[in-house]
């Protein structure tokens, strides 16, 4: 090596170049692997699940709980990217994810998950409470141990079950607040478990071969398509009540009635279109309904969670209780 | 002195050093801002029950004996 090279344009010279920058992620690379858009919905929901309870925390102790719940659910997600990288390389959704395209080594993503997993549930039981950092671990473990390592590769019935770990937030972010679990979080909580499964069947109804290539067992591969819409068609039908009973509890109210009964008749319409399809339209018109029923339910979610915003702002102002 | 162009992989490398470092330095942040937030409103620190601990109305906390007089 002479005086003007690097170790890093030895390693170059040596290694060629493509090994070495495999092993240089960016720091952009460690974020993807917490799945940033995922944990966009787990800190919108949390925070609804925050604002919503009755009583609060100061300030600095709120912004570190909600910050350790997403950080939580970013652990999880790099857990999930470590132990699937196998199967996210078959998929086209999932082969440019940092694990599988070779930008990160998977013992970094485990480290990274399992490092992030124990600070996140130490930093929101310091900052709130034993029940919400009990109740943070519990989520970690079902995603990643009961979902990932289990449920996603034996039974169709994946979703269904492994949609509970993406329920968990609001009623995480409530328990902080509140240092218990009552029936408007577990309405949150139940809200969330019912959308999962139509949510996703609509989105493995248009990523055709990407499941069946990767042999998960997802409905659509196990049961066909047209068993998948009506699946659809019954999930959305039986989340509609849930949705609407949350309305009636101390978080709910008329805004959010309205919005909710809005919400759930245009999720059914959708659900409705998708069940009335077979594949040959479906093919025809390349999957319109099903990409836009799935964009729908990302509304809906957003939506419901929003009116509860609503509501609760209206209960600070005076308005708005039933 | 010679100026060596700068390698794409230097660039990920300053961002991963930066990032690491910017997560870190809000990390000791937050913890600080989280323990001046806990003592200002007084989260009870039964634990720490030495000469001098108050509870969080105010009132000093009078340490009791492990065993009664007279077991």
């Amino acid at each position: 090596m002479t005086d003007t090279q690097t170790f890093s344009d030895v390693a170059l010279a040596e290694a060629g170049r493509d090994d070495v920058m495999a092993a240089e992620p960016g720091f952009g690379d460690f974020v993807e692997l917490l799945k940033p858009r995922v944990m966009s919905l787990v800190i919108f929901t949390a925070f609804v699940g925050m604002i919503v309870a009755p009583t609060h925390l100061p300030p600095v102790a709120s912004f570190t709980a909600i910050l350790f719940i997403a950080l939580g659910a970013g652990a999880s997600g790099a857990l999930n990217m470590w132990w699937d990288a196998d199967i996210d390389a078959l998929m086209r959704r999932t082969a440019k994810r940092p694990v599988p395209s070779g930008r990160i080594q998977p013992g970094e993503a485990l480290g990274l998950g399992v490092a992030l997993s124990v600070a996140s549930v130490i930093m929101l039981g310091l900052a709130a409470n034993l029940v919400a950092a009990g109740l943070l671990a519990f989520t970690i473990f079902f995603y990643v141990v009961v979902y990932s390592m289990g449920l996603k590769r034996l039974t169709p019935q994946n979703i269904v079950i492994g949609g509970a770990a993406g329920a968990f937030p609001p009623m995480v972010g409530w328990a902080a607040m509140t240092g218990s679990v009552s029936l408007e979080a577990f309405l949150m909580f139940a809200v969330i478990f019912m959308w999962t499964p139509p949510h996703f069947w609509a989105l493995a109804l248009f990523m055709k071969d990407d499941y069946s290539k990767a042999g998960v067992p997802m409905l659509t591969v196990t049961h066909g398509r047209k068993s998948t819409r009506r699946h659809i068609m019954v999930y959305t039908v039986l989340l509609a009540p849930v949705a609407m009973a949350l309305g009636f509890s101390s978080i709910g109210g008329p805004v959010y009635l309205v919005v909710a009964a809005l919400l759930n008749l245009g999720f059914i319409f959708g659900a409705w279109r998708i069940l009335r399809r077979d594949e040959a339209m479906a093919e025809a018109d390349k999957y319109k309904v099903e990409k836009k029923v799935f964009t729908f339910s990302l509304l809906y979610l957003f939506a419901i969670f929003g009116a509860l915003l609503a509501e609760a702002t209206l209960h600070g102002l005076g308005y708005g209780a039933l | 002195m010679t100026f060596k162009p700068e390698h794409e992989i230097h660039g990920r490398r300053l961002s991963r050093n930066v990032g690491v470092g910017v997560a870190l330095a809000a990390f000791v942040i937050l913890s600080f801002l989280l323990t001046v937030e806990k003592v200002t409103h007084g989260d009870p620190m039964h634990a720490i029950q030495g000469k001098g601990a108050v509870n969080p109305d105010g009132t000093p906390i009078v340490a009791q004996p492990l065993v009664k007089d007279g077991n």
